[in-house]
């Protein structure tokens, strides 16, 4: 055992370096993306060159990044290894946060102010179309199936279905105040929605369409109304889900098969959005008024330490490294 | 449809698959605005559009509608002006005609008038929604129980102002107050908040407004001469806190008082509800739908019109399908939020019938600040560290 535990050690060891991952974070005041080293947590590249970034990811197979630059009103793609920009794509005027469909060839992306979700397809760099939806849509998440795309409406306060075939809303459901993000689990059973001003997270049953329960939150001496439940993400094995909770600077941690909150992570300042390792080991949290991100340990949750990046950071996407 | 309810549909409707087929759900409102002659503004940039407030109903009903989309409903919405005089006929024809959520842009008397006519007309059946007067007594003495206000009072502005000035350690004041009644109501909000928040005021003066005209050629030469002799040898202060509801001297002090201090309350730093600068929070969104639909920047009155419409939309997106009773109960009920690009959820405080809201503090060009200020704290909620509080309440609805 001691020495398979050894091996398994210096393996890792070894492989370490050549297996680090790319860490992503769009900087919405810095005008620029901070590129950092996931071992060495060092910042190994700044892309600058880019208007308000804010919603960021990347293809499925990690090797093109894209970022929402919102008052560029497009969206900017980069290689994730070299770093060069390529062309962009349109995205409508404003786009805030987008979904990559599963096939990697369709992103969806809310435009917050013309009240639609446009369809992209990144090899021709076309508008596939425009889905009409609330007002103000924010929002989006895609179902493990890639069937259904989910979008928010923050005046609307609705989660908008959209078939990914026919870009038709299939279903509605009305949430609490200003809903920022949605995320399904990995069995696509649950879909989760987070209320920014309401302070809930809905967990809607895919089946029904119906919400089975409104999460809430509660932190000692922390005042109710900075509880805003931002970005969500489920680890890949379903177990939990962690949910940004903005100006509380916590990262609460959701038990997923009893939907009850079983701790609260002290992060930076307003946290916004999360986004998960490659290897699903850590994540990683953009704190936008303390300008770093938070990196948490998945399988104790605990913080293990908070990194300086550019100027209120806003979206986060770890890459596997080439 | 009855005259005083909305159509009922009898649908409630968690889900809503789209291409069914809804029954549609009629949600009628009116925004009846009283325009009193008076004087111009000092500055041609503050002239009243002529769709003042009516820009922010066409706004707040589209974004209804659309949400309404989603659920067979409908919303449509009357603009209405009028003069003092005719006001209260315009109220009546507007409840004849089976209006029961009614905006109101009028002056504290006439806001007082139209409440109690509409409750003399339609008891509880129709709703008064003050979208304008910041007036205190609107939400003390004079509060009624069939009016709401989306507008901020006056205490709760002056107390904005002041958490900051103390935050900053301004804390000795000038306060030059206007000869108007309502400048005087307001110069009484801010001896208030510099109580409550321990501020001193140190010297007060009167600015008398002996009428005349407000813009003249080259007026400017005899302002520069006046302002700094009526400034001059006031008690070493801080800071010079402008009470000017009638809009005659403030916009003339900063640059002019005798001590080189900042002016703040009716004019260099003010506290208000709304300003076009405002992007936080989502704000933008506003801004852009807004300045899309109407050529211009929104004033206060425009998004204080669109939040009173919201708070219709909102209660008619959570009770769904039901009669004014049901939107009026849930409305007046601990339940309502909304959310209105402030930061955080609305709330109405059942003492008064005033709309919880945080405060900007703007500097002209920008958003300088927003209260309330982290530091005040509160036992139930911050957003009552601003304005009349529930044990200080003079309302005896």
């Amino acid at each position: 055992m001691k020495l398979i535990a050894a091996m398994a050690s210096s393996v890792a060891l070894l492989a370490g370096p050549a297996f680090a991952d790319k860490i992503f974070v769009s900087n919405e005041k810095g005008n620029s993306v901070t590129v950092l080293d996931s071992d060495s947590l060092e910042v190994i590249h700044t892309i600058t060159g880019m208007q308000r970034p804010r919603g960021i990811t990347a293809s499925p197979d990690g090797k093109v990044i894209y970022v929402c630059a919102s008052d560029d009103n497009l969206v900017r793609v980069y290689d994730a290894a070299t770093y060069e920009e390529l062309p962009s794509l349109p995205s409508g005027p404003d786009p805030e946060l987008f979904v990559m469909h599963p096939d990697g060839k369709k992103l969806f992306i809310a435009n917050e102010d013309d009240n639609i979700v446009t369809v992209v397809d990144v090899e021709t760099r076309q508008v596939l179309a425009e889905v009409p939806v609330g007002v103000e849509p924010e929002g989006m998440g895609v179902s493990p199936d890639g069937r259904i795309v989910v979008n928010t409406s923050e005046t609307t306060n609705m989660a908008h279905l959209i078939d990914t075939e026919s870009y038709e809303i299939v279903a509605n459901v009305l949430v609490d105040s200003r809903p920022r993000f949605a995320e399904y689990t990995p069995d696509g059973k649950i879909l989760f929605v987070t209320a920014e001003i309401g302070g809930t997270v809905a967990a809607i049953d895919t089946a029904t369409n119906e919400i089975t329960k409104t999460i809430t939150f509660e932190v000692p001496g922390v005042l109710p109304e900075a509880l805003q439940p931002v970005g969500l993400r489920v680890t890949a094995d379903g177990s939990k889900a962690y949910v940004a909770l903005g100006p509380a600077n916590r990262v609460a941690v959701l038990d997923v098969a009893s939907l009850e909150v079983t701790d609260y992570l002290l992060v930076g300042q307003r946290v916004w959005q999360l986004g998960f390792s490659p290897d699903g080991q850590f994540l990683y949290t953009t704190n936008g008024n303390s300008n770093d991100i938070s990196v948490i340990d998945v399988a104790s949750d605990e913080v293990t330490v908070s990194v300086q990046v550019g100027e209120q950071p806003w979206g986060v996407v770890a890459v596997k490294s080439d | 449809m009855t005259r005083l309810t909305f159509a009922w549909a009898g649908i409630v409707l968690a889900v809503v698959a789209p291409g069914a087929a809804l029954a549609e759900v009629e949600y009628r409102a009116a925004v009846l605005r009283v325009d009193a002659p008076g004087p111009m503004p000092i500055s041609r940039l503050d002239l009243p559009p002529a769709d003042l407030g009516f820009a922010g109903a066409v706004l707040g009903t589209a974004d209804n509608a659309t949400t309404g989309s989603f659920l067979g409903q409908t919303f449509t919405t009357e603009t209405v002006t009028a003069t003092p005089e005719t006001a209260g006929a315009a109220m009546k024809q507007l409840i004849d005609a089976g209006v029961p959520f009614i905006v109101t842009l009028a002056d504290a008397a006439t806001t007082v008038e139209l409440a109690d006519l509409a409750r003399d007309l339609a008891g509880d059946d129709v709703l008064v929604v003050n979208a304008s007067s910041t007036d205190d007594r609107l939400r003390g003495v004079d509060c009624r129980a069939n009016l709401l206000h989306v507008a901020p009072s006056d205490a709760m502005l002056a107390d904005g102002l002041a958490q900051y000035l103390v935050w900053k350690r301004w804390t000795d004041w000038f306060l030059i107050e206007g000869s108007h009644p309502q400048d005087q109501a307001l110069a009484q909000a801010y001896r208030r908040a510099a109580e409550k928040f321990g501020a001193r005021i140190v010297e007060e003066r009167v600015y008398e407004d002996t009428g005349g005209a407000r813009r003249t050629d080259s007026g400017h030469v005899q302002v520069q001469a006046q302002m700094p002799v009526f400034t001059q040898r006031a008690a070493d202060h801080h800071v010079v806190v402008a009470a000017d509801h009638a809009g005659v001297f403030a916009d003339w002090l900063p640059y002019h008082t005798w001590d080189a201090r900042p002016v703040t309350g009716s004019a260099g730093l003010v506290p208000q509800s709304w300003h076009p600068a405002h992007e936080a929070w989502g704000g933008t969104q506003f801004q852009s739908r807004f300045e899309q639909q109407s050529n211009r920047p929104a004033r206060d009155q425009d998004y204080q019109v669109w939040t009173a419409l919201r708070v219709l939309g909102e209660a008619a997106t959570r009770t769904q399908g039901g009669d004014f009773a049901a939107i009026r109960d849930f409305v007046l009920s601990p339940d309502f939020s909304l959310a209105a690009f402030k930061g955080q959820k609305l709330t109405f405080r059942d003492w008064d019938g005033q709309l919880r809201q945080p405060v900007l503090l703007v500097a002209d060009r920008v958003v300088a600040s927003v209260s309330p200020q982290e530091e005040f704290l509160h036992q139930v909620s911050q957003l009552d560290s601003l304005g009349v509080d529930r044990p200080e309440t003079e309302c005896r609805k």
